[in-house]
């Protein structure tokens, strides 16, 4: 079905006054030589039609019955009243606010976003959004280089490898060379960034390291920025921010730059996106930051408003002198966030942690005390912890076809790694998950 | 407790035609911010309670240190969802939106959303599949994500599609990576350090060669608003990596040269990169695959309807030519076994092919690696890829015959009240220019902007293409009626004439909308972007000149 | 419109009032009308080097951003640090109060290849 309303009458009248005979004469401007030739597109389908095929494909996915896989994307409850204000068309079918006297909603929304960001990094001001996390990372590393004049990053390996991926291609793009600093995967050790070869850093623009790391395990923050600082560094901390409810703010502990992943905050799994990339800086940077800003101010009549600010930044008008090209923010995605934020409040949102926190020690203990697993790190987790069990990998496949997610393995990413399974609990992670992952990894011994 | 503002007047006498209510409504209320609905122990949602499990659950299992606890807890709002739900639902009043109102935005393509989609994108097959899932359990969204590259690669003429890009600039991003990936590849990367860019080009193409290394050249355009083939052979040495032009370009025009603009850019060993962005003119009609181009962005959510969402989110797949395919972004989803076209046929049908499996390839070793994490914007794809089959083969073609079509009915209907500086057949979209306003009455296309919005409408593109002087972009898309399009006729003519009558009452327009004319200058100088706390004390400066703002009452 | 007699201009609207040795520098009304209302002013350094016609700042307005071109060579001595909180004095007062910069002059002889009032009034009909 299409959703042109017009009809042969309305296609004559149109005609009739363009001076043109028929539709074809409209495309007389294109060169013979480079018409098109037919395309091998189907039928149209009216909505039942539609429906069927889009429900034939998403009946081609098994969704499992019990999952422990998180590894930057996690399932957490989306509150019904955040899927109602997102399913606003004023919000969903809206643009870009450049006509701020009809687009109040949008601007006021964003500007309540920046506050919430700000409030849970204690950072000064946060963008209006980026694509995702792994993009935030990678324009903090390129907002510290603009502001050091360096032009090299460091970035732990504690930070995700497919954010790492990331960082790399956009360092390619300006030539920005990218240092990886380990993290102590040895046995016995935590998991964690290793000071020494952080203070071995030389001529750096930033140290970016994760809290909690890709391994679930949590870094010595305050630590780790000193060493940055004192190398002339700006430190780049990515965070997850229901964690934020619990753990100390990267404000607090020194961070100049802050990147995270915000899918946590009532956004759907997806299959990996939309979701939307947080960034928070201080006020003496923001010239420096890409991405759009909401900010207040007043009319004519005094009455307060928000229009998108500092946007000779933008590359609609530094075009070539840009920060950077990014043109959209997630806006939708950061409205979820918003009114997830709401609809949880700081209790909530505490709830959401220490509940995911209690589920991932109750998983960890009922493996350990069951002698199916152990933990691979020492140190501190947060709710996502690395296990190690005999042929891990043979066993998650088993599982997995029984409907069982048993988290993510990590020798894919890390193949010192071997026979390690990373797994996440949630607040929708019950007792009879871990229970059923428990007896599943008995009969799979 | 809000902080009641008193509805704005409507000096015009005219009534709201904004918000469908009259001057006076209490729904033009302009609503506090969500931090001021806040008060101490109100909730919405609740959680299973933690403690009994916390006793419980944990042995052996280490706490966490004080050290890196938070002093203070995040002062999120604290609402009922009642209250919440009132808040939000009156901020979307405050917008206008497709849904609402005509969105005539030159080269945002604001057609129709169909809900279709918003059914398609919930389904909880498609939006709980997790991306880290064994593979065996998302095939129904690899085959989803393979089926839509196929139909992109059909509609475009290329070869080879990435789905990463999150939007068209980020589409572009990755054309530049390419590009330089490629010159590189052929020990050329050195020499070619310049990108060409028409003078009419969209701000994001020269911001994205720049952050790619590459120095913008810009490439004027002729008296009949197609590039300069003279001055682009000029420019065209062996020391440029791409051109980076948009077809048809951002004054609506097609450019009836372009065979001989990519043969020029072909022969000089340089990458032909489209821009996407206007494809809703040619569908069907013009595949830039096929006519020479190595490069493409495609906006999803122009092109294939996909909502704009206030702002994103959006997405910008690229395809490539042979040359250009090993650099392609990974993972890239592919078939590895069953046969391509059964697979496609039977899908066509309405059918899955038995034996199929789908996987994602990382194998790449040429590739640029990644623009994103994971995938890409795969809500996205779900939403378009149902755009595509619900209106299919011939439908596509009747998008561009009737956004074609409407973009010249309002170029006849205005031409003669609005300067038209390319008279010339028009594709999608229509650029005209207020500078005889501006001279003759001194009202410019900002002022007719605002006007414009105290009819209901959104105002079109201003000041875009930065060619034409006082320029005012129309994009009235295929969604239209012919009543919508005949009301905008109406609107544009009246205030053509107000213009000269009372060129005092555009200048005060918007008079009824929730707020009028924002001091944008004293928004950047001094920048308040974040609500303050009660008990923070650098509360940002009030503005220069702004009255003083009255206490809220309870 | 008439510019100030006893300045010099530079073809990037930018103004010298010498002083001696010295040279206080700003740009022109008409530049500051061309970009609109001001809001932010990256000022050089003191003790900075300026070429002429090499870029030694910024102006930012709502809608434009523009590098600042040296209108002659010299050492930066003095900034105008009331633009930092009142960049509005450059579309306010731009020959006076919006001044930018005061600086050591280093070649005298550039003072030749700028505009006066005059041609400055032509070059900007």
């Amino acid at each position: 079905m299409t959703y042109s309303p017009h009809t042969d009458a309305d296609r004559a009248q149109m005609l009739d006054a363009v001076g043109v005979s028929s539709v074809e004469d409209l495309f007389a401007d294109i060169p013979a030589a480079v018409r098109a030739s037919a395309w091998d597109v189907p039928a149209p389908l009216v909505e039942q039609e539609v429906r069927a095929e889009l429900a034939r494909l998403a009946g081609r996915n098994r969704i499992p019955e019990v999952s422990f896989l998180g590894a930057g994307a996690y399932r957490h409850l989306i509150p019904s009243v955040v899927g109602e204000v997102i399913g606003r068309s004023e919000f969903a079918t809206s643009y870009t606010p450049y006509q701020p006297e009809v687009s109040q909603g949008t601007l006021q929304s964003i500007y309540e976003f920046q506050s919430l960001i700000c409030e849970l990094t204690d950072m000064e001001v946060a963008t209006a959004s980026h694509y995702d996390g792994a993009t935030a990372t990678a324009e903090a590393a390129l907002m510290a280089c603009r502001l050091t004049r360096r032009t090299r990053v460091a970035v732990s390996a504690g930070v995700s490898p497919d954010y790492r991926r990331v960082l790399e291609t956009y360092c390619s793009g300006p030539g920005i060379e990218v240092v990886t600093v380990p993290v102590r995967l040895a046995e016995g050790e935590d998991g964690t960034t290793d000071p020494a070869a952080v203070q071995a850093l030389d001529d750096v623009a930033c140290l970016i390291a994760a809290q909690p790391n890709y391994y679930g395990q949590l870094e010595p923050m305050r630590e780790l920025a000193d060493a940055a600082h004192a190398a002339g560094a700006q430190f780049v901390a990515v965070v997850e921010p229901t964690s934020l409810a619990l753990l100390e703010a990267p404000g607090a502990y020194g961070a100049d730059i802050v990147a995270a992943e915000g899918q946590p905050l009532g956004i759907p799994i997806n299959f990996g996106g939309p979701y939307v990339g947080l960034m928070a800086a201080r006020m003496a940077s923001v010239r420096q930051m890409p991405g759009r800003l909401a900010g207040a101010t007043r009319d004519a009549q005094g009455r307060k408003g928000y229009v998108l600010t500092l946007q000779a930044r933008e590359q609609h008008i530094r075009r070539e002198k840009a920060a950077s090209n990014i043109c959209t923010n997630q806006a939708l995605m950061a409205l979820a966030a918003t009114a997830y934020l709401t609809a949880v409040g700081p209790n909530g949102l505490r709830e959401v942690a220490e509940l995911s926190m209690t589920q991932a020690r109750h998983l960890a203990g009922a493996l350990e005390s069951a002698g199916l697993a152990e933990r691979r790190f020492g140190g501190t987790y947060l709710n996502e912890v690395a296990l190690r069990l005999p042929n891990a990998a043979r066993r998650h496949a088993t599982l997995a076809e029984r409907g069982i997610v048993a988290g993510h393995i990590l020798e894919r990413d890390e193949p010192e790694l071997r026979d390690t399974l990373l797994l996440a609990a949630t607040e929708l992670t019950t007792d009879d998950d871990i229970a059923r992952l428990v007896a599943g990894l008995e009969q799979t011994r | 407790m809000s902080v009641a503002e008193a509805p704005r007047s409507d000096a015009s006498g005219r009534g709201s035609a904004f918000s469908g209510a009259t001057a006076g409504d209490a729904l033009t209320v302009v609503e506090p911010l969500i931090f001021e609905r806040s008060r101490a122990e109100r909730r919405a949602v609740r959680f299973p309670s933690a403690s009994e499990r916390a006793r419980v659950a944990g042995d052996g299992q280490p706490q966490l240190p004080a050290s890196v606890l938070r002093a203070h807890a995040p002062r999120l709002p604290e609402v009922s969802e009642l209250d919440m739900l009132r808040h939000f639902n009156r901020l979307a009043h405050l917008n206008m939106a497709i849904d609402l109102n005509f969105y005539p935005l030159g080269s945002c393509t604001m057609k129709y959303n169909p809900k279709v989609n918003e059914w398609a994108a919930r389904l909880p097959g498609l939006a709980e599949s997790h991306p880290l899932d064994p593979e065996a359990l998302s095939q129904g969204s690899l085959e989803l994500m393979w089926l839509l590259a196929e139909l992109l690669k059909e509609i475009s003429g290329f070869g080879a599609i990435s789905l990463q890009p999150a939007a068209g600039a980020h589409g572009e991003l990755t054309g530049m990576l390419m590009t330089r990936a490629y010159h590189r590849a052929n020990g050329d990367g050195e020499r070619r350090t310049k990108v060409l860019v028409p003078d009419s080009a969209h701000g994001t193409n020269p911001a994205t060669a720049t952050m790619v290394g590459y120095q913008t050249v810009t490439i004027r355009s002729n008296d009949r608003g197609g590039i300069d083939l003279d001055a682009l052979r000029a420019s065209l040495g062996q020391d440029v990596a791409a051109l980076m032009i948009t077809n048809p370009s951002t004054l609506g025009i097609f450019e009836d040269q372009i065979d001989q603009v990519l043969a020029a850019v072909k022969d000089a060993g340089a990458i032909a990169y489209m821009d996407g962005a206007n494809l809703n003119a040619i569908l069907g009609r013009f595949k830039p695959g096929e006519a020479g181009f190595d490069i493409m962005h495609f906006n999803l959510h122009k092109t294939f309807s996909t909502p704009h969402g206030g702002g994103g989110p959006g997405a910008g797949p690229v395809g490539v030519s042979e040359r250009i395919e090993p650099f392609l972004p990974r993972p890239m989803p592919v078939l590895v076994e069953g046969d391509p076209d059964a697979v496609r046929a039977n899908a066509w049908a309405g059918q899955s092919t038995p034996g199929v499996r789908f996987a994602l390839d990382d194998d790449r070793p040429q590739s640029i690696g990644k623009v994103r994490s994971l995938y890409g914007n795969f809500g996205m794809f779900v939403r378009a890829y149902t755009y595509i089959r619900s209106n299919g083969s011939a439908g596509l073609r009747e998008i561009s015959e009737d956004a074609v079509l409407a973009a010249n009915y309002l170029r006849v209907s205005l031409h003669d009240v609005y300067d038209l500086p390319y008279d010339r057949l028009s594709k999608h979209e229509v650029v005209f220019s207020g500078r005889r306003q501006k001279r003759e009455h001194g009202v410019t296309t900002l002022d007719i902007a605002k006007a414009i919005l105290d009819h209901g409408v959104h105002p079109p593109t201003i000041y875009f293409p930065l060619i034409v002087e006082e320029a005012l972009m129309v994009e009235p898309t295929e969604t239209e009626s012919l009543e919508t399009l005949d009301h905008f006729v109406g609107v544009m003519r009246e205030i053509a004439e107000l213009a000269a009558s009372d060129p005092d009452a555009i200048k005060a327009a918007p008079v009824t909308t929730p707020v009028g004319r924002l001091d944008e200058a004293a928004a950047a100088r001094k920048p308040d972007l974040r609500y303050r706390f009660p008990d923070e004390t650098d509360a940002p400066d009030a503005p220069a000149g702004a009255p003083t703002p009255e206490a809220p009452t309870a | 419109m008439s510019y100030p007699d006893d300045l010099r201009y530079s073809k990037e609207h930018e103004w010298v009032r010498v002083e001696g040795s010295r040279a206080t520098i700003g740009i022109t009304s008409f530049a500051a009308d061309e970009l609109g209302d001001v809001v932010f002013v990256e000022l050089p350094e003191v003790g900075a080097t300026l070429s002429q016609f090499g870029t030694f700042g910024v102006v930012e307005s709502v809608k434009a951003v523009s590098d600042l071109y040296a209108p002659i060579s010299g050492e930066v001595i003095e900034v105008n640090e009331a633009l930092r909180d009142a960049p509005e004095l450059l579309n306010a007062d731009a020959f006076g109060e919006g001044w930018i910069a005061k600086v050591e002059l280093t070649d005298t002889a550039q003072l030749d290849g700028l505009m006066d009032a005059a041609a400055y009034t032509a070059e900007t009909a």
